[in-house]
């Protein structure tokens, strides 16, 4: 029980299928084709720097559109009943657990021409093409990440001690007040985590943006997806920039969370 | 009050309307005649088709071999790390967590491109194909840390005294760890093997970049059908998942209630 044997068979296993793979990326962002040391892959990589930017915009829209639609769900849900807490819980994860192409394609069939909304809007006599959008993009990863955004929050909200908000009703503070001076702060935790659940996978996701995009919005996942299959290097330049995009990302998140701890 | 009441009744309902609204509109179209989202009629030929599609069901069958196996060898490699890190201090502690915390942090296509890059480079060394292996390997190895994680607090909260009291009764060192660690680490152990199979039933992205030519797995399967969008049967299998995870969730549910109610 004191020995630290039974952890070496992972510790073998995390080195060959965690940090070898990392290391051949890192090695393959850093050569040419014929294997020579090379800055070749990043000068090609930045080519794709609009894409990159699309989807930290991307991920970053979707992320505040999630906090806008959970909150207040997860508000709503810590302020009812015992039982009725856990059922809208429930069904709150189910969908969670769908494959998420499966419910990608959902929107496609609801956005497609001639789909039901098409259909609809055109019997109003309204013609736009709904799908091939960065909003319908957008909307596919709101509908896809909301549960990881509703959860974290509803279980901060859950926990927050009824009595701070009789207490601050008892020393004079109304609803909104008792919310931004008691419910709002003791919240912070739980959306930082909730950002950091919704904004990384909508960052770095892939097919999402190629079956409700279209072309015009693929992201660079896609991007990663189309070029490893041919060019290797440049591919794992990309992925070696995204890795540390999200690394910075987790970091600032990291300290934002710790400095409201302490204040 | 009431009109508070009434608001937040209005936006669950439409936000629960937001997250089935979809799912119901796919189950609605795989009972329907045609093979576009115009109506033509009620049908069950699709999952028929489905269901006699040996594609389709070789895959699933796939999946869930690779999902037992996974969560299986993940459960006992992770029970075993956990026990062994958490005797290291220090540094060296944190060091090795945070290594093993990669595959959740890091962003699930770097993942399954590096995987990629190195099954591909040991293939072409020792001349084998990606396929059935190389996935159930990359499985187990995004699988693991989830079980470290869930049984790391079980052992914190251990009550270390507990082991050399079984000592002390005469048990030997093996039967003190069988009857009295892994009893008080169950908890941690299963629901780390639960994680362990459902994110390996689901996962698509790393299965995509380990997975070769031919070996086919449902996620990747639905891929090619949602991608093609050739057959409706996609529609019926979503209603079959559909279902398959509603009753188990609310059996969960309902046996949570009742476990609660037993202790109350």
């Amino acid at each position: 029980m004191k020995s630290r044997k039974p952890s070496i068979p992972y510790l073998i296993w995390m080195v060959i299928f965690t940090l070898i793979p990392l290391v051949t990326i890192v090695y393959y962002a850093f050569t040419d084709k014929s294997g020579h040391f090379s800055f070749e892959p990043f000068k090609n990589a930045f080519f794709y720097s609009d894409i990159f930017a699309r989807s930290l915009w991307i991920a970053f829209v979707s992320c505040l559109i999630c906090i806008l639609l959970a909150y207040p769900m997860a508000y709503i849900i810590s302020r009812c009943k015992e039982k009725t807490q856990s059922m809208l819980i429930m069904l709150i994860t189910i969908p969670m657990w769908m494959n998420f192409l499966l419910r990608i394609y959902a929107w496609v069939i609801l956005l497609q021409n001639n789909g039901p909304i098409d259909t609809a809007l055109s019997l109003l006599g309204i013609n736009v093409d709904l799908m091939n959008s960065e909003g319908a993009v957008i909307l596919g990863m709101v509908y896809e990440f909301l549960p990881f955004m509703i959860l974290p929050i509803y279980t901060v909200m859950s926990k927050i001690d009824n009595r701070l908000i009789e207490a601050a009703q008892d020393l004079g503070s109304n609803g909104f007040h008792i919310f931004r001076k008691v419910v709002l702060p003791l919240s912070i935790p739980g959306i930082i985590s909730g950002v950091t659940m919704v904004f990384v996978p909508s960052a770095s996701t892939f097919l999402v943006a190629q079956y409700l995009g279209g072309t015009d919005n693929i992201m660079i996942g896609d991007i990663i997806d189309k070029i490893f299959w041919t060019d290797q290097n440049t591919g794992s330049a990309i992925s070696l920039m995204l890795m540390a995009a999200i690394l910075v990302f987790l970091i600032v998140m990291n300290l934002f969370g710790d400095e409201e701890a302490i204040s | 009050m009431k009109k508070k009441n009434i608001v937040s009744k209005i936006y669950t309902a439409l936000l629960l309307l937001f997250l089935y609204l979809p799912i119901g509109v796919l189950i609605f179209y795989s009972f329907n005649d045609g093979k576009t989202t115009v109506w033509k009629g009620f049908t069950l030929k699709w999952y028929a088709e489905l269901l006699n599609d040996s594609a389709i069901m070789g895959s699933l069958y796939n999946t869930l071999i690779i999902a037992f196996l996974a969560s299986v060898a993940a459960t006992v490699l992770g029970t075993a790390a956990a026990i062994g890190i958490s005797n290291f201090k220090g540094a060296k502690r944190a060091i090795i967590q945070n290594a093993s915390n990669i595959p959740i942090i890091n962003p699930e296509i770097v993942t399954g491109v590096s995987l990629m890059l190195m099954f591909t480079l040991l293939g072409v060394a020792f001349s084998f194909e990606m396929g059935f292996w190389t996935v159930l390997l990359a499985h187990i190895s995004f699988c693991t840390p989830y079980v470290i994680l869930s049984v790391m607090p079980r052992i914190r909260q251990m009550d270390k005294n507990v082991y050399e009291a079984a000592l002390d009764l005469g048990c030997n060192q093996w039967q003190a760890f069988t009857k009295v660690v892994i009893h008080e680490i169950m908890p941690g152990i299963f629901s780390g093997f639960l994680l362990s199979f459902t994110y390996s039933l689901d996962d698509f992205v790393i299965t995509y970049f380990t997975r070769g030519s031919k070996f086919q797995t449902l996620p990747i399967q639905i891929y090619t059908m949602t991608h093609k969008r050739i057959s409706p049967k996609i529609n019926a299998l979503s209603a079959l998942l559909f279902v398959t995870i509603m009753v188990i969730m609310i059996a969960i549910n309902v046996r949570n209630r009742k476990a609660a109610k037993t202790k109350a």
